[in-house]
């Protein structure tokens, strides 16, 4: 097809928005029947480059619209709105085990969507596409802002929505790898919702006294989310995946001064040695690190150091004696943590308390560990160096694909929906405030 | 009377990051049942200048309101109005008289914050129930700006993202002078190369003497860029830029001698905003109205009577498309445009002409969603002499007209600039 001629139109909509929205990709103008490749294109902030693409064939009128239509093969294929930015991996020749998170939640995913001539596998670098756009893909609303949190010893940054408020608020916690992770908390930020994402494992405290934090440092963060003057003090709600549920769990249910509106436990456990400190709760793991499995790719599954699940209620959260609404994610497939098995048995546990009302559990097959907000790439399998170990391994995180994408999709719009029943009240809310007119 | 809220009631723009001539929602939900609520819009210009807009709303038995759908029973806008909280924006009480709303900075987005107030009385003195941001831009992610280097010719190139080739556009605006970028940026991101094109300063307007050469320079400037498709070349032009984008549609000597099948101007050039017939001459005497406005349209309807005073549109070989206001005050659109349709008439050319003529709209008919400027302030003549310029419309029909040509505007250059042959020649 003479280049010259061609008038293929690409457009993607909307071009702007936040991480969580879909996109409708369109191109126009082919000729019919044509073979094309559509692919996106990102350079995340440490330089590497990720890709992904989709083979397919215009209709009669010339149009691929790629949430309609069939992808007959590349990084992803079926009818996949969303396959572009969900099977985003490092362009061949990367280095392994790369995982892709945002640190600059205040600047936009920029990704380049094109369209090729043919169905090409490789080699997209060396040749001149049809057409190309940018999209910007945001962690933040326009009015957020973000605030670093250094008070009373704490690592921590805190998101706030744009408005007087007084709004609801989150404490958002990661899991072992540490670090302060602030692309969730921001996403929130976006949906009304304060959040405060907390460093625990690596904070600024640690480092110099060389101590891990103690409950305190939790119910000091919970403390200043109650006192802000644009946050509504009883209205606050955890949310924590990984070691993040066993420390949400360790609050929701021990602490004296945490009252929780309701929990989030995404890719975790019940199971942890209760009245204990952070620290022991983290050497007891690590005792049982013979359980460690390493598989043919020399990839480390984790999922067994917790198994079996014991009877003993000494050695995990009672979960019987929850107050609040608590909602919990597995993945099916998670080889990280023992996801599942600790969900069945939350659900025994809390039907036997008489309180297992307060419990929902969304869990997903051939679904991963680390379950994030949608549309990101998929991480199967990534380098990790635990906190407090110099090692440095690739973890098996476990998950397909798809179906560990759709899961992020459908897990996602039932955290928000579960939050904001439980933090922005719902009916109930609309009728208490008519009776005070 | 004060609302007990303990949480702050939801309010949601979608989407809230958008192009200027994109739509959007404006939802609140958590409201009490049945309660008179007003939803504003408020922007801090470039100027420091503050606008804003209002409409007042009663929520539903859900809690919720929604200007997409809802009817505002007052404010700057009544009805249903999704887009009332642009289109009807105004300064507020208290500002400078006379001002006008153009983006400069065209990198970098309009940003406008809606809220949510309590019943339908002055809210001045409230704090919101919620407030978000949204953010309006002119340029698409990826569209790039190129300021001109070179000397000859004053301007910003746009470039949509992607290898091209593109169709281009030169734009130009009107007597008030200067380099307005946003509608070219706009355009390159719709998929146009496009040239925003400065030809003469603010106030220059009668002195300038600006060469058609200068114009084919800059034609040319977008007709030989690498990224451009040397065929599919277009112009647009609002109010003096009409007349030029006229002049340039007809007499080009350099574009008359291209032999087909490429069609005329070497390239098939597009677009007529709107339309002037006579190069403007400020020394007519000038009305008022009671406001001290100055009304030109009556000087300039005489000369259409002047033959020599007349671009010679039985010249035109390309499609064009005329937008006019009914109640511009400025130029006499309408009667121009059915000069010139007689012109062609004459000659068996007025398959070449498209008009849309809008009743109630006035002279400044700029992109969708764009508040309306009925007067504003204006420097006309080398002695920089401010007055206060009449273009006319009322703010409703002019917004609808705002929308609907834009649509048109969009439609004419996608089928003439990016359609295929076969297409374009059934024209």
């Amino acid at each position: 097809m003479d280049r010259t001629q061609c008038c293929v139109q690409l457009s993607v909509q909307p071009s702007r928005a936040l991480v969580d929205e879909r996109f409708v990709i369109l191109v126009e103008k082919a000729p019919p029947g044509f073979q094309l490749s559509v692919r996106a294109l990102h350079q995340c902030e440490d330089g590497h480059s990720w890709e992904a693409f989709g083979h397919y064939i215009s209709d009669a009128t010339g149009t691929v619209n790629v949430s309609q239509d069939l992808s007959l093969g590349g990084t992803y294929s079926g009818v996949e709105a969303m396959g572009l930015l969900c099977s985003l991996r490092p362009v061949p020749g990367s280095k392994p085990g790369l995982r892709m998170r945002k640190k600059d939640v205040q600047a936009p995913m920029m990704v380049t969507i094109s369209v090729y001539q043919g169905h090409q596998v490789e080699g997209f670098v060396d040749q001149v596409p049809l057409a190309s756009v940018v999209v910007e893909r945001w962690y933040v609303a326009p009015g957020v802002r973000r605030i670093p949190i250094t008070d009373h010893g704490l690592t921590g940054t805190l998101f706030l929505p744009p408005g007087p408020g007084p709004f609801p608020a989150v404490l958002d916690l990661w899991g072992g790898g540490g670090q302060l992770v602030e692309y969730r908390a921001a996403l929130l930020a976006s949906h009304g919702f304060a959040a405060l994402a907390l460093d625990y494992l690596t904070a600024k405290v640690i480092r110099e006294t060389g101590k891990m934090v103690e409950d305190q440092y939790f119910e000091t963060a919970y403390k200043e989310l109650q006192k802000h003057p644009q946050i509504v003090s009883s209205r606050i709600a955890m949310i924590g995946l990984s070691f993040g549920t066993t420390m949400t769990l360790k609050m929701a249910i021990y602490s004296k001064v945490v009252k929780l509106r309701c929990a989030v436990c995404i890719s975790g456990s019940h199971v942890q040695p209760i009245e204990k400190s952070v620290e022991e709760i983290l050497s007891s793991f690590n005792d049982r690190a013979d359980k460690t499995r390493i598989n043919e790719e020399n990839q480390v599954i984790w999922r067994d150091l917790l198994l079996p699940i014991p009877t003993d209620p000494s050695l995990k959260a009672d979960v019987g004696s929850l107050q609040c609404p608590l909602l919990l994610v597995v993945g099916e497939d998670d080889q990280n943590w023992p996801t599942k098995e600790s969900a069945e048995d939350i659900q025994e546990m809390m039907e036997r308390a008489g309180n297992s009302h307060l419990l929902t559990v969304l869990s997903y097959p051939d679904t991963g560990h680390l379950i994030e907000p949608p549309y990101s790439s998929h991480t199967r399998t990534s380098n990790f160096k635990p906190v407090g170990t110099n090692q440095k391994v690739t973890v098996l995180w476990g998950g397909q694909m798809a179906a560990h994408a759709r899961a992020q999709e459908d897990a996602w719009k039932k955290m928000l929906a579960f939050l904001r029943e439980n933090l922005y009240g719902g009916r109930k809310a609309s009728a208490a405030t008519q009776s005070n007119l | 009377m004060p609302l007990q809220r303990s949480v702050a009631p939801i309010l949601c723009v979608q989407p809230s990051r958008a192009l200027v001539d994109e739509k959007f929602t404006v939802l609140v939900k958590n409201l009490p049942p049945g309660g008179p609520f007003t939803v504003r819009s408020l922007h801090l210009s470039e100027d420091n200048d503050y606008w804003e807009a209002y409409g007042h709303y009663v929520s539903n038995h859900q809690g919720e309101l929604s200007v997409w759908d809802d009817l505002s029973f007052g404010g700057t806008y009544t009805g249903r109005e999704p887009m009332g909280l642009l289109s009807s924006m105004r300064p507020i009480p208290g500002s400078r008289p006379g001002l006008r709303l153009r983006k400069k900075d065209v990198t970098t987005p309009m940003l406008v914050t809606i809220s949510v107030y309590c019943g339908h009385e002055d809210y001045r003195d409230q704090t919101p129930l919620a407030s978000v941001l949204t953010e309006r831009w002119h340029m698409a992610p990826g569209v790039q700006r190129f300021p001109l280097q070179e000397n000859t010719v004053r301007g910003t190139l746009f470039i949509p993202p992607g290898p091209g080739p593109f169709p281009g556009i030169l734009d130009m605006w009107g007597g008030g002078g200067g380099l307005l970028e946003y509608r070219a940026a706009l355009l390159a991101s719709h998929g146009y190369v496009c040239l925003a094109l400065e030809y003469f300063k603010p106030g220059e307007m009668t002195s300038a003497n600006q060469e058609f050469s200068y114009f084919e320079t800059a034609f040319n400037v977008i007709k030989d860029h690498p990224q451009v498709k040397t065929d599919r070349v277009g112009i647009l032009g609002l109010s003096l830029g009409s007349a030029v984008t006229l002049n340039l549609a007809t007499e080009s000597k350099r574009y008359a001698c291209i032999p087909p099948p490429l069609s005329a101007f070497g390239s098939t050039p597009i677009g007529c905003y709107w339309f002037l017939l006579v190069v403007f001459d400020p020394r007519f005497p000038v009305k008022h109205d009671e406001n001290n406005c100055e009304i030109w349209r009556e000087m300039i309807l005489p000369l259409l009577k002047d033959s020599s005073r007349k671009v010679k549109v039985e010249k035109l070989r390309c499609p064009m498309l005329c937008i006019s206001g009914c109640d511009d005050q400025n130029w006499p659109a309408v009667e121009s445009v059915d000069d010139v349709m007689e012109t062609l008439r004459a000659v068996g050319k007025d398959h070449l002409l498209t008009r849309a003529d809008y009743p109630d709209a006035g002279h400044l008919i700029e992109p969708p969603f764009t508040p309306h400027f009925r007067a504003t302030n204006f420097i006309r003549g080398s002695t920089m002499e401010k007055v206060v310029m009449l273009w006319g419309g009322q703010t409703k029909p002019h917004s609808e007209a705002q929308e609907d040509s834009w649509r048109k505007i969009l439609s004419f250059l996608q089928h003439n600039l990016y359609g295929n042959d076969h297409a374009r020649s059934r024209l």
